[in-house]
């Protein structure tokens, strides 16, 4: 075994050219990439969706998917060997022993038949052949390494046991549980909720501090390359074009991509930034909600009773103003998207939700007529996170835009043609692109597309269902331009549902904090994120990543003085919970915090 | 668990009750009178009255099915009118023969099926994949009669492999049963097929090589147990399938099982027994589905019974 000295060049890739069969010939999708990766270090691979930086890390596994990748040109030494011209029973005795790798989605990673103890050992079993009771025990340590709780259950349980971040310190785990020499992970806390986050980067951290493994991480979040990394490789459509120390990219960047990059992404401030709430009582509030209950039966058994029930929302108020946006935030399953939901009537409440004063819910689902629910929807529309799933893929853009004035009987085919052009030149597209169909469009102008369509019907109120989440910073801080532009001009209110604090301190005037079904803390933004008041608040917004390298929140973490954990806490309750309600303490200024 | 064993039980029992009373009204809506069957060609109207009056055919409909639901709960399926013996004897002396081709068939249909399925799903649109397919596609459309008479004649009256037919003997059982197995296993190919490639896809498949784990490894331990969970359900369902292939095929190779019981029985409208055969196959599809359902969790830990 050959040591290496912190420092000493690790893996040298040099010229790396990737191309991938397309039905109009091969396209390249990696360009003559060169980096170097050294002993002890944490290298980021930085950029939007199509850079190709997930690629590059399946090339150096050797995992890139046959047929239709295919390496062209170029070498990556690592340990007097070209990863790029070995076999395949030659990579696979590399893979998972000196070189491992970690993946985005934690949930679909792990193989759901086989015990998790059966998945961390065969590993083991097959590069340092060690007999069952052995990789079982090396299992345990390596478990304990990433501070699982209860590690010995955690070995005869199966994935589906887990929750989302318990997976991901699985899979790190897995992966380190071998020692290797490098780490790649592709994007391994994107899916997980910002607390989680948060924890998972610490623990990389503390692991590369014990263990000396390198680490390449690839993300497209500027915050955590600011987090964690020692040296950044920026890269735009396969070639890199920025490379640095991480303090060198932050502080000055020479290619203009990167400067668009970090100007593009939202800076999180603690609320300085945050557009001026308006006067609660100069309007009539477009939005009133009071005592808003949504809850799901979850049945089962003999005569399908009700075994458990999900506590999705409990009894929240609030009011939105014409012209003002109002975030719901906090972590998966805390009930900001279910309220959204129950706004639109796409599940059943209780409570009374009145639009332009008007009460547009009694006690029940049940007794809306197709009128009521049509002449709520008029008023009220919605956009979701992910613009291709929202969209027809066999209908034209131009058909999905005019969809609601057929629904709702508006005009005469003539003029909703107008309308559509006229609502494409307002979202930033232009009327000969109606006739198109959405898989011709980017991400960002599907949003727009999304946008078009909630506006055909004028409304008065839109929810915003985590929009921008799936966007590159570049396309989200534009689809937050437009949307802003449409609220000054037609004085919608939106409530916008996110988890992205830096996105909601840039758009929103007021904030709600939600947890467990109900509202913590609530005020203007600049009120609740500058002066946090409620633990949850705070525990959320410490974990926010801040793309600025100067100030790490891990040296916080490290010294324990906000030491970030714990697992999101879920919904779900036996039939007789009877939950019990926050009360508030006033702060001024309509910031109001749970006692 | 006993508890979700109760309720399918008690499912299981409706469905056999369902089953006898379309089987009942369908059989008693055909153009053909059971009477004048039994009483033979030359009987006169009277003697056709007096059969007619003892099988008790001149009763309301609902008294027959009555009848015939009290006998039921005794075990007594009734008497044949053709072969005059009990029903039940009829068919638990047949039943042997049938079950031994039916394990026999399904256990060739599910190495068949499952394994070029696989082997087509590895090498997808390959030369192999495609003459799979369309090989399985061939066995899945053909008539069971005209695959059956093309194996007895190659292996059995051309190269003499396998004896003409008959019942006893292991090599008697392999030209039904593979006739059968063929069949299915063109069916189960084309669902493991698209089974296995579901699973390739899978984010789980991409760590288990990440993890540098054999190839051999990550087909058997990881591809291929994912990839068979939808087919087990199918196994179940499969059985109905099967009992109308096992009528045709046991006719064909003179197999004295079930299917031949039931294909005399509906030459002469012995109703009795294609009542009787009709519950047997009916108890043995809910079987089926009810073991299909009991072994799901055995792979898959996220299925818990209820």
């Amino acid at each position: 075994m050959i040591l290496q000295k912190s420092g000493d060049i690790l893996l040298d890739v040099r010229g790396l050219s990737v191309e991938f069969a397309s039905p109009r010939g091969a396209v390249r999708v990696i360009d003559k990439l060169s980096f170097d990766l050294r002993a002890g270090e944490t290298l980021c691979i930085a950029g939007e969706s199509g850079s190709g930086k997930s690629v590059t890390a399946l090339s150096l596994m050797g995992l890139l998917p046959k047929p239709g990748g295919r390496i062209t040109e170029g070498s990556a030494h690592f340990l007097g060997r070209d990863l790029l011209t070995q076999g395949e029973r030659e990579m696979s005795r590399l893979r998972g022993n000196e070189i491992s790798m970690i993946f985005q989605e934690p949930m679909t990673s792990l193989n759901p038949v086989l015990r998790v103890g059966t998945q961390l050992t065969e590993g083991l079993v097959r590069h340092l052949g060690l007999s069952q009771s052995e990789a079982r025990a090396r299992a345990l340590q390596a478990l304990d390494a990433v501070r699982i709780s209860e590690p010995q259950r955690r070995l005869t349980q199966y994935p589906h046991e887990l929750s989302g971040g318990m997976r991901q310190r699985v899979m790190i785990a897995m992966a380190m549980a071998a020692r290797p020499k490098i780490l790649i992970a592709d994007e391994p806390t994107t899916a997980l909720d910002v607390t989680i986050q948060a924890q998972i980067l610490e623990l990389m951290a503390t692991l590369q501090r014990e263990t000396g493994t390198a680490i390449i991480m690839i993300t497209h979040d500027m915050g955590v390359v600011a987090e964690i990394a020692d040296r950044v490789v920026v890269m735009k459509k396969g070639e890199a074009v920025e490379r640095g120390t991480t303090a060198e990219i932050f502080a000055h960047q020479h290619h203009p991509y990167t400067r668009a990059l970090l100007a593009a992404v939202p800076t999180f401030s603690q609320g300085a930034a945050a557009p001026m709430a308006p006067d609660l009582t100069a309007a009539k509030p477009l939005i009133d909600v009071t005592d808003l209950t949504v809850r799901f039966d979850v049945k089962g058994g003999f005569l399908q009773r009700v075994q458990q029930r999900v506590h999705a929302v409990e009894k929240i108020n609030f009011k939105v103003m014409p012209s003002e946006t109002l975030a719901l935030v906090g972590e998966s399953g805390c009930g900001k998207s279910t309220t959204g939901r129950a706004l639109m009537h796409l599940v059943p409440s209780v409570g009374e939700i009145r639009i332009e004063g008007e009460a547009a819910l009694g006690q029940s689902w049940g007794r809306k007529s197709t009128a009521e629910l049509k002449a709520i929807r008029r008023r009220v529309q919605m956009i979701f996170q992910d613009p291709l799933a929202s969209l027809d893929p066999r209908m034209s853009v131009g058909d999905l835009v005019i969809e609601p004035l057929i629904i709702h009987n508006i005009g005469t085919p003539q003029q909703r043609r107008e309308k559509a052009a006229e609502l494409f030149r307002r979202v930033g597209l232009t009327p000969e692109q109606l006739s198109r169909f959405p898989h011709e469009f980017s991400g960002g102008q599907r949003q727009r597309i999304c946008i078009a369509r909630a506006l055909a019907l004028n409304p008065k109120v839109i929810v915003a269902d985590e929009c921008v989440s799936a966007l590159d910073v570049s396309i989200q801080a534009q689809i937050l331009a437009l949307m802003q532009e449409l609220q000054d001009e037609l004085g919608l209110a939106y409530l916008f549902i996110s988890h992205d604090m830096a996105v909601v301190e840039r758009i929103s005037h007021r904030v709600a904090v939600m947890s467990m079904g109900q509202i913590v803390e609530t005020g203007p933004t600049r009120a609740v994120l500058g002066n946090p008041q409620h633990p949850y608040t705070q525990k959320l917004l410490a974990a926010v990543p801040i793309p600025d390298p100067a100030r790490r929140h891990a040296e916080d973490w490290q010294r324990n003085r906000q030491r970030i954990e714990g697992e999101v806490p879920s919904p779900f309750q036996s039939v007789d919970f009877t939950p019990s309600y926050v009360t508030y303490r006033d702060l001024g200024g309509g910031h109001l915090v749970a006692a | 668990m006993a508890g979700y064993l109760l309720r399918r039980i008690f499912q299981a029992f409706l469905t056999l009750i369902g089953v006898s009373l379309i089987t009942f009204l369908i059989l008693f809506m055909l153009p053909a009178d059971p009477a004048r069957q039994v009483a033979g060609r030359t009987a006169s109207a009277e003697q056709v009255e007096q059969v007619r009056h003892q099988l008790g055919l001149d009763l309301p409909l609902w008294q027959q099915y009555g009848r015939y639901l009290g006998k039921l709960t005794t075990g007594d399926l009734g008497r044949s009118y053709v072969q005059r013996s009990q029903v039940s004897d009829l068919v638990t002396s047949r039943l042997p023969a049938t079950l031994w081709l039916m394990a026999t068939a399904i256990l060739f249909e599910l190495l068949i099926g499952l394994t070029i399925g696989a082997v087509a799903a590895f090498k997808r649109n390959s030369l192999l994949d495609q003459s799979i397919m369309i090989g399985a596609f061939v066995f899945v459309s053909a008539p069971q009669f005209l695959l059956g008479y093309t194996l007895l004649y190659v292996f059995a009256v051309w190269l003499g492999w396998f004896p003409i037919g008959g019942y006893g003997s292991l090599s008697q059982v392999v030209l039904p049963a593979l006739t059968l197995g063929l069949l299915g296993g063109g069916w189960y190919a084309r669902m493991m097929r698209s089974s296995v490639i579901e699973v390739l896809r899978q984010d789980f498949v991409r760590t288990a090589r990440a993890k540098g784990l054999s190839r051999l490894r990550v087909i058997f331990v990881h591809i291929v147990p994912n990839a068979i969970l939808p087919i087990i359900a199918m196994v179940g369902i499969d059985i109905g399938i099967f009992m109308s292939g096992i009528v045709v095929v046991e006719s064909v190779f003179g197999w004295p099982g079930i299917g031949q019981l039931t294909w005399q029985a509906i030459q002469q409208i012995d109703i009795p027994i294609i009542m009787g055969v009709t519950l047997v196959s009916a108890c043995a599809i809910v079987l089926g589905n009810l073991l299909a359902d009991l072994a799901a969790p055995l792979i898959d830990p996220r299925i818990r019974l209820k």
